[in-house]
């Protein structure tokens, strides 16, 4: 298909505007809210897991997904392409430790992500992706929380939040978040903010959390062992939700 | 004839406290005749660290821009220097890529880390990385410069010393290789400073 199209399907509107890329953002604005909060000693990122029926065996549903050691990503919008930017992330957290057989830096690999993303608004025959990432990562400059657009564009936050209930989240995490939290607070808070906008009820099966915390420490022989990035296990989130109720 | 014998040269590196030496030989040989005397084979990656690229000089040269070039990039990328660990890596994979066509080079790594720890190793030509906490020696000269080394080397060398124990170790080696010689190049890595010496050695 894309060799049908030899050019590019996302164009400029009169007033210099991307318009695929505003659809994109709307695709993205009508998914389930995500949260990502940077504290000194480490990052936390969460989600809804929105089941469309009582049916679905929401066990197996990964939205919090793994990119290589010290880097986790969580995402707003269409589930399917994001499963293919996982699958592209976690390819260039690969290559990049074929070269250098150490873990990449989350900035480098968040630039590999958005110029991927930015690749499908200029290519032929291809459309943007619907969804906003918000990657978490912790190299030896620390905690960085990144969020990347549809249009590949990035920046990094201290909190964020993107999706349907981003607005009054963001407010939300104004009022509360300050530059001293602790991790163990920022997941208290994250949970109280995805509160905020809950459609149902919340368990330990309907929202999914990933942490990433630790120190940087060197092996004898000199080599860096980063901190590595987890999600929570549903007994672990039942005993945060315990402590919120 | 061997290709790897074609210009010939030395490199030898070796760990000291809190420093790190590499030396070479300075002769551009076609064979048996000798076409240049400042022909050194070390070139400085980053400002602590350094590489050596003993054997086709072709080779040396085009690797020795690769690098450049790889190095430089990286800085852009990551805003920050390669250490010496990374780079022996780097320099791994770039000689694996041409596994059946190689670069005819044996090159050896040597630098202080941000910890300002001594790092040195060396690798074959097609990427096999032999981390050594002793010296490392590459280029046809080899055998005699593990005999000179394994004699001379002690740990713990301060700088001075260190550089009196390479330079004792280059000459008389490269004195045993006809392919090898014509003056010599050592650079001491320390914290604080990088000193790079030229030695005059038996001109033949």
């Amino acid at each position: 298909m894309a060799d049908r199209y030899s050019f590019s399907l996302t164009t400029f509107s009169p007033s210099g505007k991307l318009v695929q890329i505003e659809y994109a953002l709307s695709a993205v604005n009508s998914g389930v809210t995500s949260i990502g909060i940077k504290a000194t000693n480490g990052i936390v990122i969460a989600t809804e897991k929105k089941a469309v029926s009582t049916l679905i065996d929401d066990s197996s549903l990964e939205k919090v997904a793994i990119i290589c050691s010290n880097v986790g990503m969580v995402y707003s919008g269409m589930g399917p392409d994001y499963r293919v930017l996982v699958n592209k992330a976690r390819k260039a957290a690969q290559a990049y430790k074929r070269v250098y057989m150490e873990e990449p830096p989350t900035a480098i690999l968040v630039k590999e992500i958005a110029s991927v993303m930015q690749e499908f608004t200029q290519s032929g025959g291809v459309r943007p992706f619907g969804v906003s990432l918000l990657i978490a990562g912790f190299d030896e400059k620390g905690p960085m929380l990144y969020q990347v657009d549809p249009s590949g564009s990035y920046w990094p936050w201290k909190a964020t939040a993107i999706g349907k209930n981003m607005v009054n989240a963001k407010t939300f995490l104004e009022k509360r978040y300050n530059e001293d939290i602790e991790l163990e607070d920022a997941i208290h808070t994250a949970i109280l903010t995805l509160k905020e906008g809950f459609e149902g009820q919340m368990t330990e099966n309907t929202i999914e959390i990933g942490i990433i915390t630790g120190a940087v420490s060197t092996k004898d022989d000199g080599a860096v062992v980063l901190p590595e990035f987890r999600k929570l296990s549903p007994s672990e989130v039942k005993d945060y939700l315990a402590n919120i109720a | 004839m061997s290709i790897m014998e074609y210009n010939g040269g030395a490199v030898v590196a070796m760990v000291g406290k809190n420093c790190v030496a590499i030396a070479c030989d300075k002769r551009l040989g076609v064979q048996a005749m000798t076409i240049s005397t400042e022909f050194p084979k070390t070139f400085q990656a980053t400002p602590k660290t350094y590489i050596g690229l003993p054997g086709l000089a072709t080779d040396v040269q085009t690797l020795a821009e690769k690098f450049r070039f790889k190095v430089n990039m990286y800085k852009l990328k990551e805003e920050r220097e390669i250490e010496p660990r990374t780079l022996a890596h780097l320099v791994s994979s770039t000689l694996y890529e041409r596994r059946f066509g190689p670069w005819f080079v044996e090159p050896v790594v040597a630098g202080l880390d941000k910890e300002n720890r001594p790092f040195i190793c060396s690798t074959d030509l097609i990427g096999c990385i032999n981390f050594a906490k002793d010296f490392v020696v590459s280029g046809t000269t080899s055998n005699q410069l593990y005999g000179m080394c394994e004699s001379l080397w002690e740990p713990d060398l301060e700088p001075e010393d260190l550089f009196e124990t390479i330079s004792q170790s280059l000459m008389n080696a490269v004195d045993r290789d006809c392919l090898s010689g014509w003056g010599a190049q050592v650079t001491i890595i320390t914290p604080d400073q990088v000193i790079t010496r030229t030695l005059k050695s038996r001109q033949d």
